[in-house]
């Protein structure tokens, strides 16, 4: 008998199926967040050191100002750029 | 009781001791207007992203500490902006949030993002999903297999030594 793993697709069936978009701050219960961790903010610029928008990151409105701001302090204490190409 | 964070960058040029009498001066300073200070981060040299009055690194330091008032900040800042020492300074108010994240920082609850990496793969909806197909497409194929693969190495090691002499005797 033929079962549900034995079958083969010739297109990936996951593909097109967007995963729900969460908040990590309340799902994992972030309440603060460093403005001194490079490597935590780099989650949330692009390559060229830009903010993502929520619509990509998931965050809650609350928390995405609050990642705005570590961002910002960030860049004035030269730990992240300004502007940059091939940031990561 | 407010708690706040000082961080500011020294010129890399100056001496070791240079550069640690600086960060004294600004601990005393503190000290001296009745501030409580929780924690001296020294954080070394580090490479700044961005090149400030020609300078591609710094020495980060993070002083954090308690005030009954906000009133020394203007005085510290005054002081920070007035020393050419300095090439880099923010001062920051820390929310109750901010002083409980940085004392489970120092006493190692909380690490470095890179940790929290491999935590957060663990919880994330891709991990769990790919190893478990895995197994259980590794064992199928064994069940089914099994008599499949038993036989022929029954069959194959016969001919192996057969060849293997006749090679030996030609040669």
């Amino acid at each position: 008998m033929a079962s549900r793993d034995d079958i083969k697709f010739l297109s990936n069936p996951t593909i097109g199926q967007s995963r729900k978009k969460y908040c990590r701050f309340k799902k994992f219960g972030i309440k603060y967040i460093d403005y001194k961790d490079s490597d935590f903010l780099l989650q949330f610029v692009n390559e060229q050191g830009k903010l993502l928008p929520r619509r990509i990151t998931g965050n809650s409105l609350k928390y995405q100002k609050l990642v705005a701001v570590a961002v910002k302090r960030a860049r004035h204490l030269a730990i992240l750029p300004y502007v940059t190409d091939l940031l990561k | 009781m407010n708690h706040y964070e000082v961080n500011f960058i020294i010129d890399p040029v100056l001496s070791g001791d240079e550069i640690k009498s600086t960060a004294k001066v600004y601990e005393s300073l503190l000290k001296d207007n009745e501030c409580q200070i929780v924690h001296v981060n020294e954080m070394g040299l580090k490479q700044l992203a961005y090149p400030i009055n020609k300078r591609t690194s710094g020495v980060y330091y993070c002083i954090e500490f308690s005030s009954l008032t906000g009133g020394i900040i203007a005085k510290l800042e005054l002081a920070l902006r007035r020393d050419e020492r300095i090439i880099r300074h923010l001062s920051v108010k820390l929310d109750k949030y901010g002083v409980k994240y940085n004392d489970d920082r120092r006493t190692g609850k909380i690490t470095s993002y890179k940790k929290k990496e491999k935590k957060k793969v663990d919880g994330d909806v891709v991990a769990p999903v790919a190893p478990a197909p895995a197994p259980v497409v590794a064992e199928k194929p064994v069940v089914a297999e099994k008599p499949v693969v038993a036989e022929p190495p029954v069959v194959t090691p016969p001919p192996a030594p057969v060849v293997a002499p006749v090679s030996n005797e030609e040669e």
